[in-house]
Parts: structure tokens; sequence; C-alpha cells
């Protein structure tokens, strides 16, 4: 860890001033993956800027029966949240799925979006990495990369977006609410984070200067149909080889409407809305899910160690996509999957 | 003979409890003195080659850091290698830090950054730039193989195989049926919770108490005093409390050679604590490969068991365990032929891990067994069943005791074992297929050399001390068990001191002796005061106990009373009083006996049943319910006991499951060195475990009774655990951990043949 200023936000102004005024500042939010980061010696914030006395601590209703989600929500209040467990299951069983209860306690809903990959190679800074170092090679092709991506990853970067919560937001099409120097944006959830091409240093589409105020989610009908399933190396307290967040509106056994994200796929939270479309209409069974998994999966990509989850992908989507049909969601503290 | 006891055999609560639940049991690290400096260690990030450049300078430079050492201004140490072989050192040369400019793996300390507070230390450690000449590295044990080698020189006689007996390649292509597998285990890290760290605090005179996370608080006092010259009279090393070990902590580690150079070389107390990536650079369970062969005959009977070992070591150093010669006993079999070797690889020296040899060998055995059974066509237990014997064939000793049988029949009884429908894939609940997995486990019941001193003080309280180590294990515990038990009283009316290099000697912790050798050391000096006692008691005019002997006299509420009538005696502070002693202390010196050590092998044993459920389309595996029927001699604390079976079980299912290392063999380099990617057993993965302890009177593989528990536990889990996998789905995996994506693979193959 290196020397840096500290800088206490009192308001998001002054938190979007300091960030905007030095290209090495960085948010200090509930600090589990940042302060890791400053540790390893990979990340080294000039400044750092605590936004933790923000206002933005509130999950607000919103008129057309959504919520606004602050940025400093912890993941375990957004989780415990009686209107989210009403109106967004998904969202909290995603979040109850990953790391642990502490772990939950202290990250918050902005610093869980903005979570850095779990690519070894990222973390260690003796290594290349493109991520890390621009230009430095990537470790990840032919080295361990039985975590890494099968979708979308480039050339340059095979990391994946390590997030559950993010996979959820993704399924329930959530919008991210931006502040900065230019002031406020909207950003689709689908257009948050991006895929590495050949700027793998980037996670995310947020310009310089700016910050996650909150979270937005439209009012939905998916409380029904839904689950959240993942597949890791223990059953609990380790990232995702890959989870599936399935969505769907039923009727007369027929698919309304459908959404489905990949997590631990790619770098970030995978859904094709086309596919997604093509599909409506279709009837709510096997076959269908099986098609769905393939038309997801095209394209997909193994490292070498990595292959497997091509297969088990298309598995986890299926079997997520007949717990979401059947009204039975996957539910976290049960290990067996139904 | 062990039965009159109020204290012993109890399951009474670790007496260190309080202390550590409440945190104020003191570990290594938290011991500080005014102006301490720190240290953090600058590891290789090469696996092999040679350091063509080290510059300081930035590091120099950052507020805080007092001085760098690198082999370049290193002071001076110990010149010859025997002055640097610790009490459990191996064949070859002992690591010496920062000794020249050789590279021989990756994480190796290159550098030691000391500084006035551990940020600034750590801080500047980042930036000490280390070029490296790069060798290319080997690290692939799969690759290395060619290059494998018998040990030219021991580690111990034990651990060589077993002159081969009967004709096992004949008899193996006689048998009707045979079974012949490779079986890889990947390297596994220690990882006990307590960081390595030591804390040198130098007194004005420049004497040293050295608080020191090890297995053995002399152990690492004679490295120090031999590698430093120092006077031993002037260091004592302390472990009070040790926040796990498992083995890692048998050999000095290098934060301990760190702690003491800088204090010397800077006159000042320093702690240096290594860092959770440093810990993946240490001791560690080498990655083996190996191949069994098994022949049985239409029964089941065994005619030829052929098991050839071969695991890992380092450049410098040659690592060896007992990993196959538990082939050549386990079952009766007369044709057997056990082999063993080593490859060196750009690693760091191996080391002991829970059952070291054992858990590797008999994993690769029992899963072995188990294919032979469905080979035959038996149940996996009834071949185990038949092929008991009550010898050791390697050695053609007798046994002490070995009440196996009742381990297979109380564990089978209580999983419920009759249940089980022999036909892989023919249990399922839901979307699980249920399997379920039965292995032998054994270890050595060990004694080593041991001192303990007891104090009984006119107050009429005891105070035990031996320079003995607890672990975790509960070693405060039962040395005060035993003690409280030879006097008739409570556990609370004793004080325990170990784990200080100033008390009466003792063995590193290991090997699961310590209760066996430090409690046979204590009762031998509780008897010892007793004997005392009766002398005084027989000074005294009249004295009711003239007569008495040593072994008719006994302490029974408060007096030295006969055996036979406990009307007979006089109380023990009246003894003292009279013959005007405040105390009386006694030092008992104990060995194992020789002439039983040669008619007997001594061995623990157990049965692990587990049943697993197994997500066959999705690769989730699931232990959901194990039960280790253990026979370890004489409970001394079957509370503490139970725990080190389950610490055991866990561990064996993450071997089974979890843990490995994963080397990128282009650089060497270990890549998941840190505890979210490398995995252990979270408490998901934990469901029911439920241990027995069968009867097993065993009076001379310790004078108490007593086998030893550290490891028993751990030996056959992984082995079960594969076991169940392959009768869920039908799918042998020979490679450990069983992770998902083997799981899919073998699967997938299963459902090829099967269409
Ligand atoms: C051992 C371990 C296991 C874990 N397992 C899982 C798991 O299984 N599944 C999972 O999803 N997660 C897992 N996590 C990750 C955890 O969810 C994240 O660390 C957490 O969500 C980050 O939130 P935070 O508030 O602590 O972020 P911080 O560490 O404070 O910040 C993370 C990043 O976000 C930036 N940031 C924070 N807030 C904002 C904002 N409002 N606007 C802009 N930038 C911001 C910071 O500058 C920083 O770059 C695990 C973490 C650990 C350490
Ligand atoms: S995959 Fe991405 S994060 Fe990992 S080493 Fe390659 S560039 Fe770095």
């Amino acid at each position: 860890m290196r020397h840096f200023s500290y800088t206490r936000a009192e308001t998001v102004s002054e938190a979007v001033a300091a960030l905007a005024s030095d290209p090495q500042a960085q948010i200090l939010a509930g600090g589990t993956n940042l302060v890791d980061l400053m540790k390893y010696d990979v990340a080294k914030p000039g400044s750092i800027i605590d936004i933790n006395k923000l206002p933005l601590k509130q999950i607000d209703e919103l008129p057309n029966g959504g919520l606004r989600i602050g940025a400093l929500v912890s993941n375990t209040t957004v989780a415990y949240d009686p209107r989210v467990q009403e109106r967004y299951p998904l969202l909290s069983s995603a979040i109850l799925a990953g790391a642990s209860p502490q772990l939950r306690n202290a990250a918050t809903t902005g610093g869980n979006l903005l979570q850095r990959t779990r690519c070894y190679y990222f973390y260690d800074p003796s290594t290349p990495c493109n991520k890390r170092e621009p230009g430095s090679g990537c470790s990840a092709i032919g080295g361990i990369n039985r975590i890494h991506a099968i979708l979308g990853a480039s050339e340059d970067c095979i990391a994946t977006h390590p997030s559950d919560m993010c996979v959820a937001l993704a399924a329930l099409s959530a919008v991210v609410e931006v502040e900065g120097p230019q002031g406020k944006r909207d950003i689709p959830f689908a257009d948050f984070h991006r895929l590495p091409g050949d700027r793998p240093e980037s996670d995310n589409t947020l310009a310089q200067g700016e910050m996650v105020v909150a979270v937005r989610l439209e009012g939905n009908h998916f409380a029904g149909h839904h689950t959240y399933l993942k597949l890791r190396d223990r059953l609990s307290y380790a990232f995702a080889l890959v989870s599936v967040a399935a969505a769907m509106e039923v009727s007369d056994g027929k698919i309304v409407e459908l959404r489905v994200a990949l997590g631990g796929v790619a770098h970030k939270p995978w859904r094709d809305m086309l596919a997604e479309t093509e599909f409506a209409g279709q009837p709510a069974e096997e076959v269908t899910f099986r098609h769905i998994a393939q038309r997801l999966l095209a394209g997909a990509k193994g490292q070498g160690q990595n292959d497997f989850k091509i297969p088990l992908a298309e598995k986890v989507i299926v079997r997520a996509l007949k717990q979401a049909a059947s009204g039975r969601p996957q539910v976290q503290s049960v290990k067996a999957i139904q | 003979m062990f039965n009159s006891s109020k204290v012993v055999g109890l399951p009474l609560s670790r007496i260190d409890g309080p202390l550590k639940v409440t945190g104020t049991a003191g570990y290594a690290a938290e011991y500080s003195a005014p102006d301490m400096l720190h240290g953090y260690v600058v590891c290789s990030t090469v696996a092999t080659g040679t350091i063509t450049k080290i510059d300081t300078s930035a590091a120099e430079a950052f507020p805080g850091v007092v001085k760098i050492y690198t082999y370049e201004n290193r002071p001076k140490a110990a010149w010859r290698d025997s002055k640097w072989k610790d009490e459990v050192a191996l064949p070859g040369h002992p690591l010496r830090p920062l000794n020249n400019d050789r590279i021989l793996f990756d994480g190796q300390p290159v550098a030691l950054v000391v500084a006035d507070s551990f940020e600034a230390a750590r801080d500047a450690a980042a930036l000490v730039q280390v070029t490296y000449e790069a060798g290319e590295p080997h690290t692939d044990l799969a690759r290395e193989q060619g290059d494998s080698y018998v040990p030219p020189v021991p580690r111990m006689q034990a651990f060589m195989p077993p002159k081969p007996r009967g004709d096992s390649e004949a008899a193996f292509a006689q048998a009707p049926h045979q079974i012949s597998a490779e079986y890889t285990i990947e390297g596994e890290h220690h990882n006990p919770m307590e960081l390595f760290a030591t804390t040198a605090i130098r007194h004005e005179d420049g004497s040293y108490l050295i608080h020191d996370k090890s297995q053995g608080s002399q152990n690492s006092h004679d490295y120090i005093c031999n590698i430093f010259s120092l006077d031993p009279e002037t260091v004592v090393v302390r472990n009070s409390y040790v926040g796990g070990a498992f083995g890692s902590g048998l050999r000095p580690k290098h934060q301990l050679f760190f702690a003491v150079m800088a204090s010397l070389d800077l006159k000042r107390s320093v702690r240096v604590e290594m860092s959770r990536q440093e810990m993946f650079y240490l001791t560690w369970r080498p990655t083996s490969i190996q191949t069994v062969s098994l022949a049985a005959d239409d029964k089941g009977h065994l005619q030829s068991v052929m098991h050839h070992a071969l695991h890992a070591t380092s450049r410098y150093e040659d690592y060896q365990e007992n990993v196959a010669n538990w082939s050549g006993l386990a079952y009766k079999c007369d044709n057997v032929t056990i082999s063993y070797e080593i490859a060196k690889l750009d690693v760091p020296t191996p080391g002991d891990m829970r059952a070291p040899g054992a858990a590797t060998g008999i994993t690769a055995l029992e899963t072995a067994m188990d294919e032979l059974a469905y080979e035959v066509g038996i149940d996996p237990l009834e071949l185990r069943v038949i092929n008991f014997i009550h010898r050791d064939q390697n050695t053609d000793k007798d046994l002490t005791s070995k009440a196996l049988h009742a381990c297979y029949r109380e564990g089978a009884e209580r999983f419920g074992w009759s249940e089980r429908s022999h036909e892989p894939r023919s249990m399922r609940e839901g979307n699980e297929l249920i399997g379920w997995g039965v292995a032998t486990g054994i270890w050595e019941a060990q004694m080593s050399p041991a001192e303990a001193k007891v104090r009984l003080s006119s107050d009429g309280k005891l105070t035990v001390s031996a320079a003995a180590s607890d672990i975790g294990t509960g070693t405060y515990t039962i040395l005060g068990q035993l003690a409280a038990e030879a006097f008739d009283l409570s556990l609370s009316d004793v004080t325990v001191k170990i784990g200080d290099s100033s008390l009466p000697k003792t063995t590193v912790e290991g090997g699961s002796w310590t209760a066996a050798s430090s409690g046979t050391a204590v009762q031998v000096a509780a008897k010892m005061v007793i004997a005392t006692l009766l002398k005084a008691a027989q000074k005294i005019d009249n004295s009711p106990l003239a007569k008495a002997t040593e072994e008719q006299v006994e302490v029974a509420e408060g007096r030295l009373v006969l055996e036979t009538n406990h009307q007979v005696g006089i109380a023990l502070s009246d003894i003292m009083a009279a013959a005007g002693l405040d105390e009386i202390e006694e030092h008992a010196k104990i060995e194992p006996d020789k002439s039983i050590q040669k008619k007997y092998s001594a061995y623990t044993h157990s049965a692990v049943f587990v049943e697993v459920r197994v997500d066959e389309e999705l690769g989730q595996v699931r232990v959901t319910r194990v039960v280790d029927a253990v026979a370890a001699g004489r409970i001394l604390n079957p509370k503490t006991a139970r725990s080190q079976i389950l610490g055991g079980v866990v561990m064996g299912i993450g071997m089974a499951l979890h843990e490995e290392g994963m080397v990128d063999h282009r650089t060497g380099r270990i890549m998941n060195h840190n505890l979210a990617e490398y995995h252990v057993p979270a408490h998901a993965d934990i469901e029911e475990i439920d241990v027995i302890f069968v009867e097993e009177d065993d009076d001379k593989a310790s004078p108490i009774g007593v086998k030893g528990l550290g490891e028993i536990g751990i030996v056959g889990v992984a082995a079960a655990v594969s076991n169940a996998i392959f009768h869920a789905t039908g799918s042998r995996i020979r490679s450990f951990p069983i992770t998902i994506d083997k799981v899919l693979g073998a699967t997938a193959l299963e459902s090829e043949t099967l269409q």
C-alpha cells in the first residue's frame, strides 16, 4: 500500500469535484475490494475519497412501483428489504448467493457494481496483466484460467466480472444513476459494464469524475417466475463459475416475457436481449430452454482450463429456466439444487 | 485399569478456552516491546534463476524505514550446514535466507525491510526492485516424473519401503480379479488462521524473550542459538498459544531467523509477521502421483498389492514421508511390492501436513480397495473386513491393539450401511444421486522422549510444566487432567505451564505423540511426587503408612492413603508440614519402551463412512453425512478428542473436494495464493459429522493407554468421499481435488458409455 491522501466527502458534489480533479483518485465505499487491492499493491490511488457520509443510504419508492437504491445501501440491507424481497426476489437471492454475511454487511450497492475482476493475475503485480498494466500482456491466456470468460473475451483480456448482484440487476434491466462534473445521467444496466476489447483496463462506461449515486428498478411482473442459480467451487463463499439470473412471465404454459443473464462467463453480466424477445410465445418447457441456452452460448469459446464452463453453462441455464418456469426458485440457504 | 478417574475421560472444556474466546491468550504477533521494529519479507517472483540486481533506494527513502537486508548485506550467520539443521531437519541443505543470489523457488525470501511500523515496512517492501535472470521453471510433477529417484539418504528408516514379499507380479497375473490405477493429488498448502510470526524482545543485557509461532519452542530456541552462536542460557522462546499449525510449525520458519537477525544487528526488539501470501511459499503437502495395483481371488481375498508412490520435493532438500508402506500392513496379503520415489522441482521444500504420507497414500489405497470391491462384486466394507489382519506384515510384528473390527461394526451401524444398495447409481433423491462410501484410516501411535515436572505446593495445588506445545489440540487440558487425576483434584486446582523453551525438554508437537509422551511424563512425575510424599510420611512418628510401598498408596481427598483402605492415611498438608516442605517438585524423564517397540507395532485405526449427494447434471457434490469411528486407545477427554477428529474430517473433505495450489507452470508461480481463491471447506460444505470412539484397551502403545488423535481424523476421508461419488454416479475420479469440471467430465463419459 502506498501513501495517499484521504478526503471525507460530505456531499455528492464535493465527492464528484474531488474525483474529477484528480485522475488518481478513487472512491472508498465499503472498502471490501478496494482495500484488499491496495494491500496487494494493485490499486495505488493517490487520493481516497471516502463517500460513506453521503446521503445515499435509502431505498426510495418510485411512482411506477419501482425502487431507487442509493449507492451506499449495503448488500445486506438490499437483500433483506421487504419491498425488494416482494418485488425483486431475484435481486435479493442473487445478493445472498454472494460472498459472506460479513462482507455483505460492509459491501455497498455502488461498490458491488464497481468491484474488480478476480482474475488471479490481476491480483498479483509480479505478473503481466493488461487490465492492471495496459500493454503488459494477458497472463491468463494459456495460464490458470478456470474461472475465466467463455463469452465476449478479447485477445487482450479474458477476465470476468465477478458480481452476483449485477447479474440480477442486468436481468431486471436496472438503470444506473450516475453523477459527474457534467451533471447527472442514467446508464441502462446493459451499457454500464463493458467488454474488454482492446481496453481491458476499463471495466465500465463511467466517465472520469463520475460516480454511481443510485440504482433504479422499474416495476415488473417477474416475482412469480424467477431464480438465481449459482455454481461454484464450494457451496458458499466462492465466486461463480457460472451463474444464471432468470425471470419470466408465463401464461398458458407459454413464455410471455423472458430475461436471462449469465454471471461468471464474461467481462460483464451476459444478456442477449434479441434472443429473449425471439423466445417470447414459445412453450415454457425443456426443449425451449435448451434452445435458449444454446442461443446464449453461441460463440462461446473456452481457454483450456475453463472449457468445462460451456457445457456447464448450458445445463445451468436449462435448470434455472425450469426453476423459474415452475415458480420454484433456488433458495440460497438450501444447497441441493432444485 | 483406568476406570476410577474423576477427571480423566471426562468431556471437559479446554482450560485455555476462556482466554482464547476473550482475546487474552497472546499469540506470537501480539507481543510487543517499547521501540519495537517491524520486518516485512520481500519474496521472489520467479521460481528459478539468479538475482541480477536489487535496487533498494526507493524503499530506503520511504519514511520510517530503518534498514533493508538482502543477500548483499546480510549479517553473518553460521557457516556449516549442520548448524542450520533443526530437530526435524531433512536430508539436504536447509534453506538459509538471503544467503546468495540464487533462486530455488517462487516466493523465496529475497529481502527483509525493517521499519518503525508494519505498514511502513510493507509499503516500502513493494518498492524494492529485484531484477532476475530467470531460468526455465520445472514445477509440473507429471512432466518431471522421468527424473524421479529413491531418496539416497532416508529421512527415517521407517519411511523406506519394506522388502517385497512373495511374488506380487505373478500373483497379480494369476488372480481372477485385478485393478490397477493411477491417482494424483494436487499440492495442498498449510493455511492455519494464525500467520507465522516472531516477536523477538531484546532486553538491555542482550538477552532475549522470543515469541515464535511453532510446534516446538525448544526446536526454535536451539535453531536460533546455533545459527547466531547465542548463549542458550540468554534466550527463551515461547509458543504459549498457537493458532493452528497441523505440521506447518514443526520446522522453524524464516520469520524467526529474520526477527532475530535484525534484532541482533539493530539491537532493537523486532517483530516479523508473514503475509497470507507468504504462507503459500512454505511447508506444503507435496503433489503426488501414485499407482496402485490390487488383485484378489473370487471371494475377495487379496492376492497381490503393488503400490508405487511419487511426490515432489525441492531442489535443496529431500522431503520424505511414509506414503505407500501402509499398503503393506493395512490388509492381509502375502505378495506385496512397495516402491517410493521423489522428484525435484523448483518449489519450496514440502513438509508435514496432518497425517503426512498416510493422508496421501491411503487416499490411493482405499480408493483402489473400492475399485477392487466392485471388480470382485462384493460390498466394499465386506472386502475390508475379510482382509483384516492383526499383525504388521511389513515388519512381521504383532500389534499393540487393533480394534478396527469395532470401528467397522459400530460405524456401519451408526451410518446405516446395511441399507446400502451395492449398484452404483441406484440411490437418488430429487436431482441428486446418492452415494455411500467407506474407507479405512491408519496412523502411527507414536511416542517420543519427553520430560515434565509436577509440583505440589502446601496449599494442595499442583503445577505441571513441560516445554510441550498446544497447537489447538488440547494439550494444556489433558496434561492438567492427568495431574489432577493422580492427586484426586479437580482440573481447576492445576496450573499447566507449557510452550516455553526453559521448561523440561519435549520433542516438537507432531506425529500425534504429545498426549502419549508428555502425558506419560506428567503421570510419572506425579508418581514421583507421591513417592516423595510417602518417604516424608514414613518419617513421621508412628506413621500409619510406615510399611506401605509406593504401589500401595494413592492420594484421595487431600490425604495420602492406602489404596485398599482410605481410612489409613495422612493429610498431605500434615506430611509437608512435618517435613518442613513448602512444595515438592519432581522432574520425570521418559522414553518409549524399547523392548515393547521391538516386539510390537502400534497404530490407530478408523473407519470412515461418507454420504454424498451429486447433482450429476451440474457436477455439484455435497458431503451430507460422515461417520468416523476411531480406535485410538484410551480417550483422555472426549470433547477435545472429538474436536480433533471433526477438524481432521473437515480437512479431509477439503482434500477430497477443494484444496489445490494452482501453479502456472510457465512461470512456476502459484496463482491462487489467498484464501479467497485457495478453497478450504466453508460452513455450507460441512453437514453432519458423527464421531465414535470405540473401546480399545492398549497398555503397550503408551503407559497411559493413549495412542494419539491429531492425525487419524483426516486419514481415509478423501477416499471415502471419492468412493461415495463413485457409488452415486458410477464414475471413478482418481484426481484430487474432485472439482466440478472433473465430475462433469467423468459423468459425461459415463453417460456416453451407458448410451
Ligand atoms: C473473499 C471475498 C469473497 C467475495 N465473494 C463474492 C461473491 O461470491 N459474489 C459477489 O458478488 N461478490 C463477492 N465479493 C465481492 C464483494 O461483493 C465486493 O467486494 C463488494 O460488493 C464491493 O463493495 P464495497 O462497497 O466494499 O466496494 P469498495 O471496495 O469500497 O469499492 C470497490 C470499487 O468501487 C468503487 N466505488 C465504490 N462505490 C462507488 C460509487 N458509488 N461510485 C463509483 N465508484 C465506486 C471504488 O472506488 C472501488 O474501485 C467477495 C469479496 C471478497 C473479499
Ligand atoms: S484476463 Fe484480464 S485481468 Fe486477467 S491477466 Fe488477462 S488482462 Fe489481466
